[in-house]
């Protein structure tokens, strides 16, 4: 196996690093290579991890993505109504996409345009309120781009740090953790909690990553490269958890 | 015991213009569709339908049944967003409380325990509260925090499909999730159950574990025998969603004509054993 990771399994990679130092807390990512990443992350370095099959189990192992009939090693049930207790207990980090994401991290998937009759109706609110005010957030977003990282949202539905700081006491389960897009891996560790650019893709560079974005960025003192997958790592990815290469349909070759 | 076994049509009977329906089920999971396309082919209108929102929702829509959508998503899983509903929502033609997937739970359990509200987190900071419909409350106690109340979601009339009942109104669900369904009975006036298959009361225990007799004749007005009663949507174990099926109605959102097309062929055949009839549903239930 050749030692060259590709853009979408470095992105794997980034995903996984959220998770890091995490424990033994539901990991709840979102997306085909949130799943990968979460996954990864458990079966290397975030071994209590606990995890979802996407819908009311909660399972074990290195279970394939995409791959609908594996087997799955069922450790716990967890319907929607448990879920939320979940949540609300705070001992979660999930891993959302966002429509478009601003400065503060305030997020939106709702719709966009007017309250009464939007440009484009998206998913609605969905759990995005609850789980920002109430657990650790993340956000996956393949096309890193202007129209996504924006001045302002239309609408938010996860919030952001600026709104979380006016809450005051209200808002201290509030924090997003991560950004990480098809370009770059991002954080919000300014002493302003504004949008930092922390690391860049290779082959990706800081110039690429500010043009793509419709805000001003904090931009870390030195960027570094996201960090390479080990073999081992390549290995899990390639041939236990993303056997089917779905995570190359996400983030195509450059 | 009474015999509270009635007809789809039955049910409609009992639906005025005006009226906050809600409807169980989760996405295109579980809906009671039978139930859904009886109002669908009804002149009720003005509805405000308060759903965990899929196909029941966007059909409601199409056919111009709704007023306003009380909702956290409307979704076809498989098509992630709900054709019909954002036609609706980008023609303007319904208006909607936008809810959290977590507050709309808390407002399903405040009207069924009678109260007003449900303190919560979920909202602050967030544009959920920029709707006048949804306030907060400082909490009596020394820590004087600002909260959200969740409103209470009260029903005129609630709508569930299980796999199982009794002709007494008890239900059983056999898949992973029981949903909100025992939530959405209790919130109403009027409940309505439909399912799979209507069976002896002493054969409920006997088909599934006892933790899965979710619904009791308490919360239950009139049951409704439909089998394939939730199709197109998910009813595992019984059957898995009609993905095929779903593919042509969502292809129904993309014109008018497209719209009438589908009315034609599965609106206008009649109750739910015609539209059995034309999807060729008439296998019998695998699990059945």
């Amino acid at each position: 196996m050749g030692s060259y990771a590709t853009r979408a399994e470095h992105c794997c990679i980034a995903v996984a690093e959220c998770f890091r130092g995490d424990g033994e807390i539901l990991a709840n990512p979102i997306g085909t290579i949130p799943m990968i990443g979460g996954r990864l992350a458990r079966a290397s370095f975030e071994p209590d991890l606990v995890m979802t099959d996407g819908e009311a189990l909660l399972i074990a192992g290195a279970r394939p993505v995409g791959v609908d009939d594996a087997p799955k090693i069922v450790e716990a049930w967890n319907p929607y109504r448990s879920m939320f207790d979940l949540v609300w207990s705070g001992r979660r980090h999930v891993m959302m996409g966002a429509s478009q994401i601003d400065v503060h991290g305030n997020q939106n998937f709702a719709f966009v345009g007017d309250w009464e009759r939007p440009k484009a109706q998206l998913l609605g609110f969905r759990g995005a309120p609850g789980n920002t005010i109430q657990n650790t957030t993340s956000y996956w977003i393949p096309n890193h781009s202007a129209r996504v990282f924006v001045p302002q949202v239309d609408v938010v539905s996860g919030v952001g740090y600026d709104r979380a700081a006016q809450l005051g006491a209200a808002g201290r389960f509030h924090g997003i953790r991560r950004v990480v897009t098809n370009l770059a891996v991002l954080d919000f560790e300014t002493d302003d909690r504004r949008m930092r650019l922390r690391e860049v893709h290779p082959g990706v560079s800081v110039e690429e990553v500010v043009a793509a974005t419709g805000f001003e960025l904090a931009i870390a003192d030195e960027v570094a490269e996201s960090r390479a997958p080990s073999g081992e790592e390549l290995r899990l990815i390639r041939e236990v958890i993303d056997p089917t290469g779905s995570r190359e349909q996400e983030v195509p070759h450059t | 015991m009474t015999d509270k076994r009635i007809s789809e049509d039955d049910v409609v009977s009992e639906i005025r213009d005006g009226m906050t329906i809600g409807i169980g089920g989760w996405g295109s999971r579980r809906k009671p569709m039978s139930l859904v396309r009886a109002i669908a082919r009804s002149d009720v209108r003005d509805l405000t339908v308060v759903s965990y929102g899929g196909p029941d929702v966007g059909l409601l829509c199409a056919v111009g049944k709704v007023r306003k959508v009380v909702y956290a998503f409307c979704s076809l899983d498989s098509i992630a967003l709900e054709p019909h509903f954002r036609n609706a929502r980008q023609a303007g033609t319904v208006t909607t409380l936008e809810l959290d997937e977590g507050m709309f739970l808390l407002g399903l359990q405040a009207a069924a325990w009678r109260v007003p509200f449900l303190p919560t987190r979920v909202g602050l900071g967030s544009d959920l509260m920029r709707q006048a419909e949804i306030r907060t409350v400082v909490s009596p106690y020394d820590d004087g925090e600002e909260l959200v109340a969740a409103p209470a979601l009260t029903l005129d009339v609630a709508l569930v499909h299980m796999h199982r009942g009794d002709a007494g109104g008890n239900g059983q669900y056999l898949n992973v999730d029981p949903y909100f369904d025992d939530l959405f009975c209790m919130a109403a006036a009027r409940r309505f159950m439909s399912v799979e298959r209507i069976v002896e009361t002493d054969e409920l225990a006997s088909g599934g574990p006892i933790q899965s007799l979710r619904i009791n004749r308490l919360m239950t007005d009139g049951v409704i025998e439909a089998r394939y009663g939730a199709h197109f949507s998910e009813c595992v174990p019984d059957y898995g969603r009609d993905e095929a099926f779903q593919r042509e109605y969502a292809l129904s959102a993309t014109s008018p004509e497209a719209l009438e097309g589908w009315k034609a062929k599965y609106l206008d055949c009649g109750g739910h054993e015609q539209y059995r009839k034309v999807a060729g549903l008439n296998a019998e239930l695998a699990n059945g």
